[in-house]
Order: C-alpha cells, then structure tokens, then sequence
C-alpha cells in the first residue's frame, strides 16, 4: 500500500443525497483496508445550498479536509456546483459530473443566466471529465432516485479497489427495499 | 474489537455510553446537535432535550449530584447561555462525573460568531480536553469522566466543526463496569454556595488547577513526537492533523488537556528543538500562557487569528514567514458564476409573512432559525439579528429611543424553539414595562434549523413519546400580554390586516403563526395542498409571484425578446398557495 493519500470531494446542492454518498465512499474505503476521514458541513448549508464533502483514504490520513489544490477526484452531483469547485483539485484531476442542473436563486428570479456549456468549460479546466446522465440511467435501473448510486457507480470505476467491496458496503448503508435498484443502479454507473 | 467508521458526535455518544453515563441533557445547535441524537441509541442512558444550555447543564449537575455519570452537550454560545452554572458548579465540585462537550464552530459555517470556548475553561478554572479525531473523542469523553471523579471537577471537552462532523475509524470497547450506585449523599458546605462556603472552596478550585496541570505533564495524551530539531509546533484537536500534514517533518507537542497547561512538558519541549510555534485555531490561547512562561514562541504574528485552519493555510503561513518554501502554486482559474446561498423550503411557513412584513415596511428585529433567512433577498426583511431570545428584547429596547411614528414600525420575529429557548424572559419584560411593539411567534411546531428536533410545544420528547405541550397563547397571556392573535401564515391577507392592525396598536401585542414546517414527516396535518401550476396562456409575465423568492417557482425567459413567464416546477411545488395569491391574473391553477 503506497503512502499516496486520495482526495475526493463530492459537491452538489443540500438536499441532493451527498452524504450518504460520501457515506458509503468512506466505508469501501474501509472495508478494504485504508485509513479514511471525512468531513462536511451540516446545518445552514442544507436549505439548498452548495454543499461540498470530503473523503480521503491511505495508508494513514492526517486531516479530514482536503487541501486546497490537492483533489484527485471530483463528484460532482450538479454542473455549476461542479465547475465552482474545480479550484480545490489538482491540475490532471479526474472528474465525475451528473448532467443536471439545479437552478440558484438568482437564476430563478431570472436576475442572472444559468452558464451555458458548462461541461465544456469544465472539460477546458479538467480534460478527464465523465458526464453521466444519472437521472436516465437511475430510471432504467427501475428508480429515477438512484441517481447518486449510478454517479457512485461512475466513481468507482476510476478508484482502484474490487467490484465486491463496493457491493458490501452499498449493502451495509442502504435500506433493504431499496437494495436491488442500487445494485443495479451501481453496476450500470461502474460499466460506463 | 469491532471497528466503525463515526463522527466525532457518534463517537462522543459512544463514549458516554462506554463510560456508564447515566444521564444526557442538551439544546440543539450545529455543530454539536447529533451528540445527543445518537446517545438516544443506549438506552441505559436517560436523555432529553432541554429548552436551554443552561436548563441542559442544570439537569447534568443534578445527576451528578445525586451521584450519577452526566454528560450535557451544546454548541460554544450554548455556553453563554449555560456559563452561570458552569462558573459555581467550578467551586462545587460533582458527585458522579460531569463532562460539558461543547463544540467550537470556527469559520462560522452555522453560527453568529466564532468565540473560542477555550477561554471559558480558563475563566471558570475548570479542565478542557480536546481530541484530534473520532477515536479521541470516544477516548477523551471516558477519560473526562475519570479526572471529573478524581479531581472533583465538571470536565469540558472541546470539539469543532471538523471533528464533530468529521468522520473516522474507531474501535468499540465494551461498557466500565462497577461504578458506584447513585445515591443521596448530603454535604451542604461543598454543595449550597453561599458566601461563607464558597470562601473555603475558592482556595481549592485554585489548588485543583495547579493539580491538574502536574497531572498533565505525565498524562500520556499530552505527547511528545520528536522528529526534526528545527522546528517544535505545539498543536492540539484537528489543528494537530492539519500541523502533521503541512509539516510532517516538524516536532509536535499534542496537547490533549488544552487547560490547564503542562507547564513542564512544555518547557522540556522548547529546550528540544531551536524554534517553537504555536499553531491553534482562532485565539493565541496556548501562545499567551506559554509566553507568560517567559519561554519565546511564534504563533499569531504568522498564524492567522480569524477563521479554520487547514494544512494549506499553515503551509502558506510558514512560507510567508520564510520558515519553509513550498513551490508555486496557481489555482485553478475559474468565471465568476452565480453564488448558491441557502434558501427557505418551498412552502415554508414563514415565506408569506416575511414577504408582508417587507411590504409593510418593518423594521424586524430577528432571532435565530431557519426564518433568519427572511433576511435573504428577494424578502428583505430582517434588521438585526444577535443572539437567541434577543428579538423581542431588542424590540422593547429600539421602541424607547423612537418618535411615536417609527415606533410602529418596529416588529420582533422569533420561532418557537427560540422562544421557549430565551423569549419568554423578553416578553415578560415587555408585557411587564408595557412597550408598544410586536411580536410574531413564527409556531412551526419543530426546531427546525437545527434539523427538526422537538421542543417544548411540540408535544413529543426527544425519543419520541408524547409529552404535554406548552400552549404558546396560553403563555403569552399569563406573561401579560392583553392582545393576542393566532393566525394562518399561509392566508397572506389576514396576515397583512393582522400585522398591520398590532403594528398600529400602541401597546405590546403578540401574534402567533400556526403552520408547520414543511419537513415535519408522518402527519397529515402537515401536507399543505395539492400542487399548483401555472397558466402560460394567463401568465402575463409581471414577476409578482417572484416576489416570495420560492425555490419551486421558476423564471423562464422568453427567446426572442418577449415578456418571460413563470414555471412551477411540480417536484417542489407543495400547494401553499402563497404565489397564487399574489397573482392578479388568476393564472396560477391547481391547489384547494
Ligand atoms: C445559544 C444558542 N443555542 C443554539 C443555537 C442553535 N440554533 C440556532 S436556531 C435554533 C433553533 C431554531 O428553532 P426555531 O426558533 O423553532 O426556528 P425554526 O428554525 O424552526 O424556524 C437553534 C437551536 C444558537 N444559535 N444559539
Ligand atoms: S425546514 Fe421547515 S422551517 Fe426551515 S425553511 Fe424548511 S419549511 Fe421552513
């Protein structure tokens, strides 16, 4: 095991399912043997805002946040969240973003545009970019919400760690009625 | 052993739970709110919300009193609140051991300001551990119940956002055992602090901190890592891993008691390496104790004072100063794009009433809630906001200084939970001296900023067992309020008629909102209506239903130069009917 520590953020609107995402992050990561700490922010962040979460795993992790310009991986659950965040990472970094938009207050006032050809922008800054449509991929595994678990899916093809970690620990942190869908939902995102 | 991946919060749960606590009180606030919410899981131990810090710390103290393990929990300006207590409970001493877990919110994620509550276990002499990750919290949390016993002291432990919410591996340990049973035991002149008694105890809180600091300079959580020479950092709680990170080959000092200090640790310490820093978070704490040691010390002529930390800003701090060189770094640059502040839900009860109190041209006195955002624009409509309770009080004192024409402008918002917390005190004062302004209780039934927990009026405990429910009328009456109204925040018109008439009264008025929020689950009561759309062909494109900033309603603009419309997009949308009311064109459809 290599003293490397990896970083990765998950950013994305409060309310969007973040956390238990970066939940079950954290427990693959445990279960298949590193060291792991996380971290966020609850509270005012919540009623809609941006929200960002951090996960890192080694052989021995210090901090529980990620320094500035060191991320590895972004998560990003929604397109301008992703782009805001893109200055944590460093250059090189792989980036896994939901095409979805989710529309700040100004823009629905109608006072500012929503960006246009974000993921293009974010393909400018970060060259390694796998846009998933998470939403049609969660209803083709039987559930418009198992977006975030195709997402995961996503995300675990770019981490270097077996297929049956990340079943156990989905299985671990997600309410039993709801387990097949997320199976599913997983491997469709982990094949893309 | 089993292990978990926790948060801080879970692992101080954990904690009490391994340590025998027999009783848990606190008052929600972030960071600190999930300590309590997870020690609900043992159910050895009796826990509750209190309506207040102080009532938490209060209940903690009698438990121990009567012998018994307690644990009380709150964010750090809880211990504001709950400092009277604290400073006599210093002189008092415990019967079983009392730990007050405070959590520190640098950076104000959540919060009005960020004090340090280190200074509070300096000022009222009391030990404060602060642990670095989850396993320290579990760790610490049964260690505070040990020195509480053994040094017949109330224990603080410190955490902060970073580490209540932060999360890591930590082994499980099964429960102590043999801890004495609780009982009555009198001791009047140890317990009943009158001026006689509290002379003789003065003299031994002050030997117990000489005490405690020898204990520290051979308690192993308070260690030493000897690496290069060149550099000595002394560093505790979350700060030690950010120092590990951003200077890996430096020398620390961990403090795990951050008061009081190991005074000879640290000056063995300081003869070891050529230079030493403090790096802490927020105030130079450690820094002007050591410095008072005569020994010399860099901290905050580098280390910035306001706000987090992280293993990037220490780096940069170091190599600002010349200490390290780090190399170039460029940030990634990206365009301006727009920010995401939080927002009220959609259909939040106190969306239409801030909306007309903004119409009315109010001048709102504001308390701390989820309503503090009717601070946000397109609302506009609070105008000061200090600290819980403060609406009304600041209201009854802004009324005095004004002509009898802007008198009437001045309106006190509080939420439920607030008022309960410190409001009732406020309204007493003003009902009691008689000044002319108003209140609105905004009653959404919940706690609902903290993340929904029950209160006094809610009519459920902590656990979730029906309990009697304060009736906030009946109270507002019995403090001496002779006008008071309930209404319907979702009726914008009498809520306009309403707000208007108290705010024209030249007596102290109260009104009280009775919808609740939107996120109460598991009661039909709480459904607000059927789900609404708009008219494309009626909408006209006027903007009014803008107006309430609600994140279900949508500006689309028109392609070719045209008026725009509105949407409402059907998955948020939860039929409060406040936008369709304020439509003049009827073009918004649906609801009841
Ligand atoms: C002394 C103190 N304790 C706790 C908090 C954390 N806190 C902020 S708002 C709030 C409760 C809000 O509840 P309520 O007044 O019912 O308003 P709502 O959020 O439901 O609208 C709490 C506990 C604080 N800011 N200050
Ligand atoms: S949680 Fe409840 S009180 Fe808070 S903004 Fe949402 S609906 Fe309003």
């Amino acid at each position: 095991m290599s003293d490397k520590v990896t970083n990765i953020l998950l950013v994305g609107v409060g309310g969007q399912g973040i956390l238990l995402a970066s939940e079950i992050l954290a427990e693959a990561f445990m279960l298949a043997g590193f060291d792991v700490k996380k971290s966020e922010i609850h509270g005012m962040s919540q009623r809609g805002g941006s929200v960002v979460s951090h996960v890192r795993f080694g052989a021995t992790v210090c901090s529980p946040v990620v320094p500035e310009g060191e991320g590895d991986i972004l998560f990003g659950f929604e397109l301008l969240e992703t782009y805001r965040y893109l200055p944590l990472l460093r250059s090189g970094a792989k980036v896994v973003a939901n095409d979805f938009r989710i529309y700040p207050p100004a823009v629905l006032l109608g006072q500012q545009a929503y960006p246009d050809g974000l993921a293009e922008k974010i393909r400018n800054l970060m060259p390694d970019l796998l846009l998933v449509d998470g939403l049609k991929f969660a209803i083709e595994a039987g559930n418009p919400r198992a977006a975030n678990t195709v997402l995961l899916g996503a995300v675990s093809g770019k981490l270097d760690i077996e297929e049956s970690v990340w079943l156990n620990a989905i299985e671990k942190m997600v309410p039993r009625k709801a387990l097949d869908v997320n199976l599913k939902a997983f491997r469709i995102g982990r094949s893309l | 052993m089993k292990k978990e991946i926790l948060s801080g919060n879970e692992a101080i749960a954990r904690g009490a739970f391994e340590a025998g606590v027999k009783v848990a009180s606190a008052y929600p606030g972030t960071p600190s709110t999930e300590i309590l919410e997870n020690i609900i899981r043992y159910p050895d131990i009796n826990s509750s919300w209190a309506p207040n810090e102080k009532v938490a710390l209060e209940v903690a103290i009698g438990a121990s009193f009567g012998g018994g393990r307690a644990i009380a929990c709150m964010k750090h300006v809880g211990v504001n609140v709950a400092a009277d207590p604290l400073f006599t409970l210093s002189y008092t001493g415990v019967g079983g051991g009392l730990l007050l877990v405070v959590a520190d919110d640098p950076e104000m994620h959540s919060s009005q300001n960020e004090q340090d509550s280190r200074n509070y276990a300096r000022f009222a002499k009391v030990p404060m551990l602060e642990p670095a990750d989850s396993s320290e919290c579990k760790e610490f949390t049964r260690l505070a119940f040990d020195l509480s016993e053994q040094f017949d002291t109330p224990v603080m432990l410190r955490s902060c956002t970073r580490i209540s919410h932060g999360k890591s591996i930590v082994e499980l340990a099964e429960p102590v055992s043999g801890l004495s049973e609780p009982k009555l035991v009198k001791n009047p002149a140890k317990l009943v602090m009158l001026p006689g008694n509290a002379r003789v105890r003065h003299p031994l809180v002050e030997e117990r901190v000489v005490k405690l600091g020898e204990h520290g300079d051979s308690w192993e959580i308070n260690r030493v890592e000897y690496r290069s020479n060149e550099i000595g950092i002394i560093a505790a709680g979350v700060t030690y891993q950010y120092v590990r990170e951003a200077l890996p080959e430096a020398s620390t000092l961990k403090l795990g008691m951050v008061y009081p200090l190991p005074k000879e640790r640290i000056r063995d310490f300081a003869g070891k390496v050529k230079t030493v820093y403090v790096v802490e978070e927020l105030d130079p704490f450690i820094e002007d104790q050591v410095k008072a040691m005569g020994i010399s010390v860099i901290g905050k002529e580098i280390i910035p004072m306001c706000g987090e930390l992280s293993p990037w800003r220490i780096r940069k701090a170091f190599a600002d100063a010349g200490i390290i060189n780090i190399p170039e770094y460029q940030a990634i640059q990206t365009e301006p794009i727009p920010s995401r502040p939080p927002n009220m839900c959609p259909g939040c009860p106190h969306r239409g009433l801030f909306y007309m109190l903004n119409r009315l041209n109010a001048y709102v006195t504001g308390d701390i809630g989820c309503y503090t955002l009717g601070f946000m624009p397109p609302l506009n409509a609070m105008d000061t906001c200090v600290c819980m309770g403060a609406s009304i009080s600041n209201a009854s004192g802004i009324v005095r200084v004004l002509s009898p024409e802007e008198r009437h402008r001045v309106v006190a918002v509080i939420g439920d939970s607030t008022f309960l917390h410190t409001g009732i005190n406020s309204l007493m004062e003003m009902a009691w001296n008689q000044s002319p302004a108003t209140v609105v209780i905004l009653d959404n039934r919940i706690t609902a900023m903290t993340g929904r927990q029950e209160n006094p009026a809610s009519g459920f405990t902590l656990s979730g067992e029906p309990a009697p429910e304060v009736n906030i009328p009946d109270l507002c009456r019995a403090l001496g309020i002779r006008n008071l109204k309930v209404i319907d925040p979702y009726d914008l018109e009498a809520t306009f008629n309403t707000l208007k008439e108290e705010m024209d009264r030249d007596e102290p008025s109260v009104i009280v909102t009775n919808r609740p929020c939107c996120l109460i689950k598991g009661d039909d009561r709480f459904q607000a209506g059927e789900v609404l759309y708009v008219d494309q062909d009626a909408c006209t494109g006027c903007r009014a239903c803008l107006r309430i900033g609600c994140p279900a309603i949508e500006w689309q603009p028109a392609p070719d130069g045209k008026k725009g419309k509105a949407y409402i997009d059907p998955l948020l949308c939860t039929g409060c009917t406040v936008c369709q009311q304020l439509c003049k064109f009827d073009a918004i459809r649906g609801g009841k």
